[in-house]
């Protein structure tokens, strides 16, 4: 009757219930590491506001989709990415792009916290962004004699209007470190980095017959011009 | 059917012979708890159909109700889908399950009082659920999105509502099971072994990383593909032959339909390059793909039993609601095995794809085969004339054309949305434009199946309305006649 439980319940759990962090040949460190304090308790703002229902945080490898191609990873996630992950918040949907390496992407505070404050502002000129934006992570306050220290910066156009700052609050700010927290590209044994357009293939997702798998995923990644 | 057999059960077992109970007693034994299961199930449709609609606004205008933390989409859509499936689904399928077992058992429904109480806590559950999942308390996985401390009221509510109802069962007169019984007493235990191993591994004693992507997956799928759908084709075995007075058109595909959802429903939703070891994927995929056979067996028992009858579809709208359902079951189980080939999962997971397929399955067929069922049951549980049938034909017109604008609109969106995502030369503001029409579309359906939320709640009052008007003047006619 719990055919499904053994399988993806008990399974799993034996095989990967125990894993732990290992040293990193190329890195001489071990991995993965856990999140610091402010990264986590920014993870925590962002399972509260749901931010998983737009954005996943799982890099498909190339040849399966295009992850890669787009520049959402420069390799395919793997469960030891995720060791320290709880709630794991992978999603499902990708209304807006994946997350997984958004610390390579966009390192910078700043950036990331106007967008939050309005997206619009980020995007280039006649894009529309689709994302929410998050007012209630941010307090307007009359200015003083002085710029506060952690006030948004915004680009020219966008500021509020004199006389006004637009400071981040606590949430804002621990998010955006968790989003700079976000990165999986340390290369590991079994998956060496793949840098766009090579086709190497992830060894731990492949069937087991390589060859074929091999010819389909060129097959597919050739016309990606 | 198995009228046949009645009175057996006393001759086996010797003692003295079973009373026989009618219909219209054990109808009217089950009201309280039934009348709190279905009105509950009327608001939580409804609420959860308003943040559908708000929900389906913000995705093409983002800044709609973006100020208030308690309403961001983060927020707003889980809570539309939890409080979907714990406030409307699941006092639905309890209610009509009791009423089955006491309906096919020939039983009253025994301490009715306790399990409209236990019926209450389940709500309250839900209520803070809810509200906790508003307020940042989400737990962060799908479809058990519940902060703990819901999960615990709901999870004590159900151990009052499951053993009430194994032991309604156990109690019956009726000794030869109907299909339906053993649907509905397997979803039964099902619910109690999925909800708490789900909460154990993943909120109270979580397991390490991407083993809850497993267990997650495993529990959205017995969630939906298993439990919610074991109760609706239970329903819907029962509903069509007795709508039609015909019986049911084969034991045999029933069975096996039953066994295969059982054995091959609970692997679904997992990305076939995920984050996992490959086998685990790979079983997924094969084991989702074997869900044809139970699809194909229950496409043939529900056509086979209305071969000869199809009139009755068209007249009568209750038929119609349970047929709906089960068309509606065929497209949103065919979706999830379309997704598990390889090629299709590439370009359909993480799309809107998947959630119009959630879509099929819990309004196109799960609340439709549900809405059939309460107004066949409640104004007999009631006690009060039917329905109109003008008044229930409007709200299925409502809500047929409400699940079919959303549906195709997710459906045909996400396959867009697929294509172009995986295709590195669209740029994502683009992937984002090709979606639009598709989810202004979806803000129609959104919209008209608020308003069928609203006539299934009026009907229901209505129906309430009734029976206070006709007690009260019940006893006006007495206190005439006693001077
Ligand atoms: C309604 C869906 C939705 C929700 C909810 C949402 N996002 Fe987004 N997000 C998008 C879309 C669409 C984009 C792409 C347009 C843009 O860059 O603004 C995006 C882009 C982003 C980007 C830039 C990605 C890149 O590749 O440069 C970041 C960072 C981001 N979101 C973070 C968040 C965080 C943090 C939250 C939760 C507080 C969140 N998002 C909630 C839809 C959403």
């Amino acid at each position: 009757m719990s055919l499904s439980w053994l399988g993806l319940v008990l399974g799993p759990q034996l095989q990967l219930g125990s894993q732990a962090p290992e040293m990193n040949d190329k890195t001489g460190q071990l991995y993965p590491q856990a999140r610091a304090g402010t990264a986590q308790q920014g993870r925590e703002v962002y399972r509260a506001n749901g931010c998983f229902s737009c954005h996943s945080q799982q890099v498909r490898p190339q040849g399966f989709g295009a992850d890669i191609e787009r520049g959402w990873g420069v390799r395919r996630t793997v469960a030891a990415d995720y060791l320290f992950d709880s709630p794991l918040m992978v999603g499902s949907q990708r209304i807006g792009p994946d997350l997984a390496n958004i610390g390579l992407r966009q390192p910078d505070a700043n950036q990331l916290l106007v967008h939050l404050y309005n997206p619009q502002i980020t995007m280039a000129t006649g894009q529309k962004s689709n994302m929410p934006s998050y007012p209630y992570l941010f307090e307007k306050r009359k200015l003083g004699r002085t710029i506060s220290p952690d006030a948004l910066k915004f680009p020219s156009g966008f500021a509020p209007e004199a006389g006004y700052e637009i400071v981040p609050r606590v949430e804002a700010r621990v998010l955006a470190e968790y989003l700079r927290s976000l990165h999986a590209e340390v290369p590991l044994i079994e998956l060496p980095s793949i840098t766009p357009g090579t086709n190497a293939v992830a060894e731990t997702n492949a069937p087991a017959a390589a060859p074929t798998n091999a010819a389909q995923s060129s097959a597919t990644n050739s016309p990606a011009k | 059917m198995s009228s046949s057999t009645q009175g057996l059960s006393s001759v086996a077992t010797g003692s003295a012979p079973a009373e026989v109970i009618s219909s219209k007693e054990i109808d009217a034994s089950c009201r309280w708890p039934l009348l709190v299961f279905f009105s509950s199930a009327a608001f939580w449709f409804l609420f959860s159909t308003v943040l559908g609609l708000i929900n389906s606004i913000k995705l093409h205008s983002p800044n709609f109700l973006a100020h208030c933390p308690w309403l961001t989409y983060g927020r707003l859509r889980p809570a539309q889908t939890d409080s979907f499936v714990y406030g409307f689904a699941a006092p639905a399928a309890f209610g009509v399950t009791l009423w089955l077992f006491c309906r096919l058992g020939r039983t009253r429904l025994i301490a009715p009082g306790f399990l409209a109480m236990a019926a209450k806590i389940w709500n309250i559950g839900v209520l803070v659920g809810a509200v906790g999942i508003m307020a940042g308390d989400g737990a962060g996985f799908e479809w058990l999105n519940f902060p703990r401390y819901a999960s615990l009221i709901l999870f004590i509510a159900y151990v009052f509502i499951g053993i009430w109802a194994v032991l309604t069962f156990k109690v019956r007169q009726q000794d030869q099971l109907f299909p339906s019984q053993w649907y509905l007493l397997a979803a039964l235990f099902w619910f109690a072994w999925i909800y708490s191993a789900a909460n154990l591994l993943l909120v109270f004693s979580p397991v390490r990383g991407v083993v809850q992507l497993c267990v997650n997956a495993w529990y959205a799928s017995n969630l939906l593909n298993v439990w919610l759908s074991v109760v609706g084709v239970g329903v819907i075995f029962y509903f069509i032959p007795k709508l039609i007075s015909r019986p049911l058109h084969s034991y045999y595909l029933s069975l096996v339909a039953f066994w295969g959802i059982a054995l091959f429903g609970g692997w679904s939703f997992i990305n076939t390059n995920a984050p996992l070891p490959s086998w685990i994927p790979a079983l997924s995929s094969v084991f989702t793909l074997m869900m044809i056979l139970p699809i194909v067996c229950v496409a043939l028992n529900v056509h086979g039993t209305l071969s000869g009858d199809f009139k009755s579809v068209r007249t009568n709208p209750i038929l119609s609601f349970i047929v709906f359902g089960a068309f509606s079951f065929l497209i949103a189980q065919s979706m999830n095995v379309l997704s598990a080939f390889r090629p299709l999962n590439e370009k359909l997971f993480f799309t809107y794809f998947t959630a119009g397929q959630a879509h099929w399955l819990l309004q196109g067929f799960f609340a439709s085969v549900a809405f059939g069922a309460i107004y066949y049951i409640a104004p007999r549980v009631i006690g009060v004339d039917l329905v109109q049938q003008k008044s229930i034909r409007r709200h299925l017109l409502v809500f047929v054309a409400g699940v079919i604008i959303y549906g195709l609109a997710l459906t045909l969106g996400g396959i867009v949305q697929g294509a172009n995502l995986n295709n590195a030369s669209v740029p994502f503001d683009e992937v984002i434009k090709g979606t639009l029409p598709f989810l202004h579309a979806s803000t129609i359906g959104s919209l008209l199946l608020v308003i069928a939320g609203l006539l299934f709640a009026v009907n229901l009052s209505s129906l309430c309305f009734n029976c206070v008007w006709g007690m009260g003047k019940q006893l006006v006619k007495k206190g005439e006649e006693r001077p």
